[in-house]
């Protein structure tokens, strides 16, 4: 209990003490502490701007998504429209074309009912002659009534 | 526990004795083998123990917080640097608190008077006994090991913080500064004969109220824990007085240290928070 040298060494080796910790310990921990508090504000920083881009991605995401939700519509409408004119169209040239097909088929069929009817006055001709020739055998030649026998024929 | 043949009273004074170390009344120099001896050596001696175990204690916090700061990364912090580095911030809370100023010296005197002072007073913890009769079998005879129950040692960063509020009273304010705030306050009149007057009064008051920072300080330290110690030595005496009362006073201990946990961290927390305020006063004109 004695006061003595004591007090000396004492305050000797805080001094030491208080400077050691001021050059080896408080300095690099204070350091190291506002680094960390700076990464860590940083790292918010960016976390909160990231999701702000995330915010504005999304929304312009959603805008493509419509615009190509409309353009497909569009196409869509588009390419229905064009396939109704198609198939008018189609229809348009099949009933033209039915149309060609049966004037030309009838025409042919003219034609040949024109021919049969020619033939068979030809042969009505033909057959009268012979039969007149048969009735008359003698008196008639068909030599000399050749220009009669055609006559006859084309009124038949 | 003590030898059959003390009292209880060479007991208690065993126990309050330090190893002092100091030049005998017959010049040699050597170890004091009793109180009386040590009284004798006068100013010029060193209480060993003392010395041994603060500088002992200050080298371990010393090892730990620089092992802590020379791995210290900004990285996830590990077990010993997390807690470093809660030390650290409350200590650097409590100097924002309450410092004001900027000096960069304030909060590392902080931290090692509340850590220094805070190892010093938990050797108080150990059971009076143990670490003194370690030493006996070495060979030492006396060994008191909570240094802070030694008034040099209290005395010794008392005045450490003492010198630092005259350096910065001074730096801070100017020798005629410090010196008008010891002799101008609180009494002054407009009347410069009656302000004459008043500079040996007031110089009274504020001489005091200074002295009374580095006094206080170191007594309230010294006296808490002395008083402290000697209930601890008190209770281990009851040790020797039978069963029933021996077991007694084993819940005395225990309970005693429960609380004194309390006590000895607020006392280092008392200590720092002072020196921290007077720093702060030794900045500011008032």
């Amino acid at each position: 209990m004695n006061i003595n040298l004591t007090i000396i060494g004492q305050l000797l080796s805080f001094a030491v003490f208080v400077w050691f910790t001021m050059k080896y310990v408080w300095t690099p921990i204070m350091g190291a502490l506002e680094t960390r508090k700076k990464e860590i504000a940083d790292g918010l920083a960016a976390a909160e701007r990231g999701q702000h881009e995330q915010e504005l991605a999304k929304e312009r995401a959603k805008d493509v998504l419509h615009e190509a939700k409309a353009q497909a519509a569009e196409i869509v409408a588009q390419a229905q429209k064009r396939a109704a004119e198609i198939v008018d169209e189609s229809k348009d040239t099949a009933r033209v074309e039915g149309d060609r097909i049966l004037t030309a088929a009838q025409s042919e069929i003219e034609q040949e009912a024109n021919r049969a009817r020619e033939q068979l006055r030809e042969k009505v001709g033909m057959l009268a002659v012979a039969g007149a020739e048969k009735i008359l055998k003698k008196e008639i030649s068909a030599d000399a009534h050749q220009d009669i026998v055609t006559a006859l024929a084309k009124e038949i | 526990m003590a030898g059959d043949a003390l009292t209880s009273g060479e007991y208690i004074k065993h126990h309050l004795t330090n190893l002092t170390f100091g030049q005998h009344p017959d010049g040699s120099w050597g170890i004091a083998h009793s109180a009386a001896e040590a009284k004798e050596m006068g100013f010029w001696a060193i209480h060993v123990d003392t010395m041994f175990w603060s500088i002992g204690l200050g080298v371990l916090f010393l090892y730990f917080f620089s092992k802590a700061a020379k791995t210290a990364t900004q990285g996830v912090p590990g077990g010993l640097q997390n807690f470093v580095e809660w030390i650290v911030e409350f200590i650097d809370t409590s100097v924002r608190g309450s410092f004001s100023a900027r000096n960069s010296l304030v909060a590392p005197l902080a931290l090692t008077i509340f850590v220094w002072i805070f190892l010093q007073n938990l050797m108080d913890l150990v059971p009076v006994d143990v670490i003194p009769e370690l030493a006996k079998l070495l060979g030492i005879h006396y060994m008191k090991v909570v240094p802070s129950t030694d008034p040099n040692a209290t005395f010794g960063m008392a005045i450490g913080v003492f010198l630092l509020v005259l350096f910065y009273s001074i730096k801070i304010k100017g020798v005629g500064g410090f010196a008008g705030e010891l002799t101008l306050q609180p009494f002054s009149s407009n009347n410069p004969i009656v302000n004459l007057l008043f500079i040996p009064i007031n110089f009274i008051l504020e001489f005091v109220s200074l002295i009374a920072k580095p006094i206080s300080l170191a007594l309230r330290l010294f006296g808490n824990m002395y008083a402290g110690e000697m209930i601890f030595i008190l209770i281990a005496i009851m040790y020797n007085a039978g069963l029933i009362l021996g077991l007694f006073g084993g819940v005395l201990q225990l309970g005693w240290a429960i609380f004194h946990i309390l006590i000895i961290t607020l006392q280092a927390f008392i200590f720092m928070t002072l020196t921290i305020v007077y720093l702060d006063m030794a900045h500011h004109e008032h």
